[in-house]
């Protein structure tokens, strides 16, 4: 398996680069959504995140990558109980994967060879402390969806069906990917991401050949291209462990909370969870920042990220979503 | 070393070359001809050497693909058998039928290519139109694209020279310049996908070891953007300086023709637009804007006929083989092997366990249902077609708001003058009807018959997609212009009857909305003979529509 291409050596899609390290930063945010044509490095730049992220100890041979031996589930096979690093999982939900395949299931080999009822961990079992990588998300078969949306929220994955009666953790950041153009997402499911983002192969020429030579500096001598951006990726690295430390001690002032509450309520979207949401992403940046304390200018930074696909859509209205924020953005902070 | 690369064999042949330097990088091969000898003596030598091709088809299941345990096998074995998957290995993988891939196992597939390690992919596609054709997510994957349509053996030429040895592809050098060319040349052709640029350049550095070069020049970037680029391309770029060569506008006859060799390192870029230009097909924009307006509706062609596209509540389980599509039921399985247990352990002592034979299996079924398909046939002549379409358009809009919740899809057929046109093909996305919707012109007669002939057949064409259709009928005035091939009102309102009593025999609900100040007699006897329901509205704005139509589509 070929080491994937650098995180920091992804040209442009600023907004998407962003999006991931914050929830690199603050896996709690909820999932990203990425909104945007084929061919524009989605899928790209999930693993490069995952490769830049320091490994996770794991105990050897858990199937839902434990952290410890106390937390390794009691339907798992005993194993060994040694401590090993593994990069963090990324894990890929085709378009068609059934119900079985994503949340585990009986094992059918066990039970009907040897006539014992062991369960056979699915996709969310190995996407644990991990990402989820959802493509073409708008596709997806509704019942899997719902799957998807109760263990997001819960952390937990819950299966009673066929005899089995099984909990294990599930605690992973969903990433989806989608082209608008083919089809459009319940807003219960949209809701359910943290963050959504859009992008598009870049106009500017210069961006598009720089793209094109970086790739293939990659592609003829790996080694070299890896060498010269680990550097970069390194200091994308500890900005994201110095974060993940200093976010606790972050303080968030009266008035941001006001501001947050002010904008989410001019914008009219739907529920609670966008200033929550806001609140998490302000913070997250501020502490990426190094900033020690929550100010409007992280607000507004984060803002389109995270409200653009909340607003209750007008069919009859024109105007974009993430032009719609920018603009109240203006109006409420003047 | 001249080539005739608008010869859709040489250009096959010299494809699978290149896939065999370079499998990871490029992808595979899109061949798109019918089954027959020429086809097959075009793949026929993947089969010899080291890594032989697997063929494969799209009902193929899962575990046989990447690998689990053969269940039917296991249980008449008694052991554990296990299907080491297909994909698994790095050996080419041939895909029959191609275009009759579900969007799952595309996905699937298109994933193991991403990854870069597995095989590469020859997909096989038989369709017969323009519109049956692989899912679009492989085909972005695949670098090279082939059509044998139309050509015969006495026609294919000899296969491409292997030259010298080949170089490993570490050992070639590709110049920044070259890469800018490429960048440019697709940029010129409307490829917005970057990964255009990156097979192409991929195929000429491959095409560079082939002939033994060192570096790339001129000959390989011009072979690399003619295998890669026309089946990509969207627009045409325009000219900007005079076109070299006279005779490179001509689509189909003309060689590429290779300009004299220059000994810097500039490669000219207009020879490498000339070159793609060369190979595209006459009218490409006109077959583009047919194309898109084709594709639309989800779901493979042939056997999914009478399959809806939702699963509903579960059934009972009935008797049947395990496909990796469906779900083992096992309490049934168990209920159904319980009662031989006794006679099976007599006849086979020795086995432990449950004795369970493939015929005792049971799978899930679940009900079929389907998502309903609106399809708007709007009239858009006169003087209040302006008016009426805008409220059409707009409860279009309002009905794609509510689709999450009904899972409608709508689409829009217009007719005004002396035709009917598909404006939107089926949809549910609110984004792709914003774009479609935006100019829609209106005047002229009212052709009642060649719309209501459309409608049917997209009716027809949708349920063979898994979706169930309706029909919404908008208009104010009588039929005025008849089929193409008579004339006069009264031919044209025997028409709109027939075609009316034709969309009946298809069994499909209708409605029929009247915009005029006064209704019609004529509207409500059509709307009998569509077999459906009618609907005065004179003032008839986009709320009202919308739920005019909801109310009288739903019905019983």
């Amino acid at each position: 398996m070929k080491h994937p291409f650098p995180f920091s050596a992804i040209v442009g899609q600023d907004a998407m680069k962003q999006a991931m390290v914050l929830t690199a930063v603050d896996p709690g945010i909820g999932g990203v959504l990425v909104f945007g044509d084929r061919g524009t490095g989605k899928s790209t730049a999930v693993r490069a995140l995952a490769a830049l992220l320091p490994p996770i100890t794991v105990v050897q041979g858990s199937p839902t990558n434990a952290a410890r031996a106390e937390d390794m589930p009691d339907w798992a096979e005993p194993v060994a109980g040694d401590l090993v690093q593994v990069p963090t999982p990324v894990v890929d939900l085709p378009l068609g994967a059934t119900e079985d395949r994503v949340v585990g299931a009986l094992d059918i080999e066990r039970a009907l060879t040897r006539g014992e009822k062991a369960f056979e961990p699915g996709l969310l079992a190995r996407a644990n402390r991990g990402y989820l990588y959802i493509d073409e998300v708008n596709l997806l078969e509704d019942h899997i969806v719902d799957l998807l949306l109760d263990v997001a929220q819960s952390g937990e994955n819950v299966i009673e069906r066929e005899g089995l009666s099984i909990r294990h953790d599930a605690r992973f950041v969903l990433v989806g990917s989608g082209n608008p153009e083919e089809g459009e997402l319940r807003p219960q499911l949209l809701d359910r991401f943290g963050l959504s983002v859009e992008v598009k192969s870049p106009t500017d020429i210069e961006e598009r050949i720089e793209v094109i030579r970086r790739r293939a500096a990659f592609d003829t001598d790996p080694e070299a291209f890896l060498t010269k951006w680990r550097s970069e990726d390194a200091v994308i690295r500890d900005r994201i462990l110095n974060a993940r430390a200093a976010l606790p001690k972050i303080a968030t002032s009266d008035d941001t909370l006001r501001d947050c509450a002010q904008l989410c309520m001019t914008l009219g979207s739907d529920g609670l969870r966008g200033e929550l949401t806001l609140l998490r992403g302000a913070k997250a940046l501020a502490a990426y920042d190094g900033d020690a304390a929550v100010t409007r200018h992280h607000v507004k930074a984060v803002a389109p990220m995270c409200l653009s696909h909340r607003l209750r859509r007008d069919p009859l209205d024109d105007a974009g979503s993430t032009t719609r924020v920018r603009r109240t953005l203006e109006d409420v902070f003047a | 070393m001249t080539q005739d690369l608008t010869d859709p064999w040489f250009n096959g042949r010299l494809a699978l070359r290149l896939l065999a330097l370079d499998p990871a990088g490029l992808g595979g091969l899109h061949l798109r001809a019918r089954a027959g000898a020429l086809r097959d003596r075009m793949v026929s030598d993947l089969g010899r050497g080291a890594a032989p091709a697997r063929r494969i088809t799209p009902m193929i299941s899962d575990t046989q693909l990447f690998g689990g345990v053969d269940i039917a096998a296991t249980l008449a074995k008694g052991a554990v058998v296990h299907n080491t998957g297909l994909l698994t290995r790095p050996d080419p993988v041939i895909l029959a039928m191609a275009e009759r891939c579900e969007a799952g196992l595309a996905a699937r597939l298109s994933q193991v290519v991403d990854r870069g390690d597995g095989p590469y992919l020859i997909l096989l596609d038989e369709g017969a139109g323009p519109d049956e054709t692989c899912a679009s997510s492989l085909l972005e994957r695949v670098a090279f694209s082939v059509t044998l349509d139309g050509l015969r053996e006495s026609d294919c030429g000899p296969d491409p020279d292997m030259g010298t040895a080949p170089l490993p592809l570490f050992r070639v050098a590709m110049p920044d310049d070259a890469l800018v060319m490429l960048t440019v040349t697709a940029a010129r052709f409307g490829i917005d996908s970057l990964r255009a640029p990156l097979f192409a350049m991929r195929a000429a550095r491959a095409h560079a070891a082939l002939m033994g070069r060192a570096q790339a020049n001129e000959d390989d970037l011009r072979v690399a953007v003619q295998l890669v680029y026309p089946q990509r391309a969207t627009l045409l770029p325009q000219d900007t300086e005079d076109p070299a060569e006279p005779d490179s506008q001509d689509a189909s006859e003309s060689t590429a023709q290779n300009p004299d060799p220059d000994d810097r390192q500039t490669i000219p870029d207009e020879m490498l637009i000339e070159a793609v230009r060369s190979i595209l097909p006459e009218g490409l924009l006109q077959a583009l804007q047919t194309q898109s307006a084709q594709k639309g509706g989800k779901g493979a062609g042939a056997g999914q006929k009478r399959r809806g596209n939702r699963r509903g509540r579960p059934l009972p389980s009935r008797p049947g083989r395990p496909d990796g599509q469906n779900r083992i039921d096992l309490i049934a399985t168990l209920r159904a092997a319980a009662p031989w247990q006794a006679v099976r352990r007599k006849l086979t002592p020795e086995r432990e366990g449950l004795l369970i034979r493939p015929s005792d299996i049971h799978v899930r079924r679940f009900q079929e249902r389907s998502d309903r398909l609106i399809i708007f046939t709007v009239d858009a002549s006169g003087s209040s077609a302006v008016a009426r379409l805008a409220e059409a358009k707009g409860a279009v809009e309002l009905m794609l708001a509510e689709a999450y919740a009904r899972r409608d899809h709508v689409a829009l057929i217009t007719f005004r003058g002396d035709g009917a046109e598909l404006i939107l093909p089926p949809t549910r996305s609110l984004v792709q009807t914003k774009r479609r919707l935006a100019g829609v012109p209106g005047g002229g007669g009212t052709p009642l018959a060649a719309g209501l002939k459309i409608a049917a057949e997209l009716a027809n064409r949708s349920r063979g997609q898994g979706l169930s259709p309706a029909l919404a009928l908008l208009t104010d005035g009588r039929a005025n212009v008849p089929l193409p091939g008579r004339s006069g009102r009264a031919a044209a309102s025997e028409d709109a009857t027939n075609m009316a009593l034709l969309f009946r025999s298809l069994g499909l609900p209708s409605a029929v909305v009247d915009t005029s100040v006064r209704p019609h007699r004529d509207l409500q006897t059509l709307s009998v003979s569509l077999g459906g329901t009618y609907v005065p509205l004179p003032r008839a704005d986009a709320r009202g529509l919308s739920r005019a139509i909801g109310s009288a589509l739903t019905g019983p």
